[in-house]
């Protein structure tokens, strides 16, 4: 039932190779987890579980239904309780301080987090300036949408909005659950532009999913075998 | 400081757009109000008697009715994972929760209070007292019930948990409150009464946000 992937540290490249030629303190691991295990209504979700993310670096997590695939996620974003293990971030106790931890952590859960009721450019508001978010609705190709209330927008759409204000968050950390759920071809492929980038300015995705992400050099963790 | 007051002008604007959610609360309180001289009698002696307990049993009442929605909303479609994460700690959250409220429930009540009371025949004297009475108290009513709805967060059937965990909690503002106006109606000072309710606002402003906050970070685990 529950998963043990002791001693997995397969490390996520950068994108760069510049970069891991000179791998200094700076571009060591970032995210470290060390024998984590969490626990869910009573039911062991995972134990031992251990894995690390270098900058720029992506782990792709994967398995069944049911294998604490989005438990783990909101447990790196510090919305959930560690029972066991610890989460280090550079090196230091990274839920020491959740306001901090919260500052580099962008998460994008199941649902899109969006208020129906307002527009989608007031949706993104209190994450960026009027200029920021102008750019990150254009980004995702909604500037049309912009001043529409997000109630009359498709599911794709509202995904699409949600991704964009990921990118608004700057944080280093992407966590993603199911980031692609709703999206057509050419928002994937732009979303993969939008993964790239955050990759290559020394970002990280953690991101759990049963579709194809296009996610490159992305190390793979199978949970609940 | 300034993601505080973005999130807090969202707060007003969602409940701008949600214009009947708002008002149900106010007109909850002036009809309650209204229904009394229709029970005991337009007599002014018995009503204006009654009318501070009245005022006070009613604002208490309107103030539950929107908590339920309070975080409720925000738990459902995901926000709350996203507030939490804002950056600001989960007792500013709860504060900004409460300021909302009472931006939108308290306040409002506040300024149809006094027509209210008028309507119930209430003494010349006792009207401001119990104006000035009902500012602490409404603050109170909303950083008491941030608590509760923080608290019944992800219980089921926390809608009806939820009046029988803050009702008992807000007694204390009934007591001083009505007792503040009751002896303004009576020619006795009002003064002690009035600073017990300021001192529970005092106590309640720092402790509330600090249990809700943490009410808060339980329901999203």
């Amino acid at each position: 039932m529950c998963c043990c992937e002791s001693g997995f540290n397969h490390t996520g490249q950068g994108p760069s190779t510049g970069r891991l030629l000179r791998r200094n303190k700076d571009e060591a691991d970032v995210l470290e987890a060390d024998g984590l295990a969490t626990i869910r209504g009573e039911r062991l979700v995972f134990a031992g579980l251990s894995f690390r993310v270098a900058a720029g670096g992506a782990l792709l997590l994967t398995g069944p239904n049911g294998a604490g695939k989005s438990t783990l996620l909101r447990l790196l974003a510090g919305l959930g309780r560690i029972e066991a293990g610890r989460l280090l971030w550079e090196g230091a106790e990274a839920l020491a301080d959740l306001p901090a931890h919260a500052a580099r952590v962008a998460y994008l859960g199941h649902s899109d987090a969006l208020k129906l009721g307002l527009t989608a450019a007031e949706n993104l508001r209190p994450w960026g300036t009027r200029a920021a978010v102008a750019a990150a609705l254009a980004t995702a190709s909604l500037a049309p949408f912009a001043d529409l209330p997000v109630r009359l927008l498709s599911a794709g759409q509202r995904r699409r909005l949600a991704l964009a204000r990921l990118a608004l968050r700057g944080a280093r950390l992407w966590l993603l659950d199911e980031p692609t759920l709703g999206l057509d071809a050419a928002s994937v492929a732009r979303f993969g532009t939008m993964l790239a980038r955050h990759r290559a300015g020394g970002g990280l995705v953690v991101a759990a999913t049963h579709l194809p992400l296009p996610l490159d050099a992305a190390a793979t963790l199978e949970l609940g075998r | 400081m300034k993601l505080f007051l973005a999130l807090l002008r969202r707060e007003l604007a969602l409940a701008l757009r949600h214009g009947s959610d708002t008002l149900a609360a106010l007109l909850f309180f002036v009809l309650a109000a209204a229904l009394f001289p229709l029970a005991i009698g337009p007599a002014p002696g018995t009503l204006g008697r009654l009318a501070p307990g009245i005022v006070y049993v009613c604002a208490l009442l309107a103030a539950i009715l929107p908590l339920d929605r309070l975080f409720g909303a925000d738990f459902d479609d995901g926000t709350l994972d996203q507030l939490l994460l804002s950056g600001l700690p989960a007792p500013a959250l709860a504060l900004l929760k409460a300021a909302a409220h009472w931006l939108t429930t308290g306040a409002p009540l506040l300024l149809a209070a006094a027509p209210v009371a008028v309507m119930l025949r209430i003494g010349p004297a006792a009207l401001p007292v119990l104006l000035l009475g009902l500012l602490p108290a409404t603050l109170l009513l909303s950083l008491l019930g941030t608590v509760g709805a923080a608290v019944v967060l992800g219980a089921r059937r926390g809608g009806v948990l939820l009046p029988l965990l803050v009702l008992p909690l807000a007694t204390p503002v009934l007591i001083f409150g009505v007792a503040g106006t009751d002896a303004a109606a009576f020619g006795q000072s009002p003064r002690p009464h009035l600073l017990f309710l300021a001192a529970l606002f005092a106590a309640a402003l720092p402790l509330c946000p600090l249990a809700a906050g943490a009410a808060l970070r339980s329901a999203a685990e």
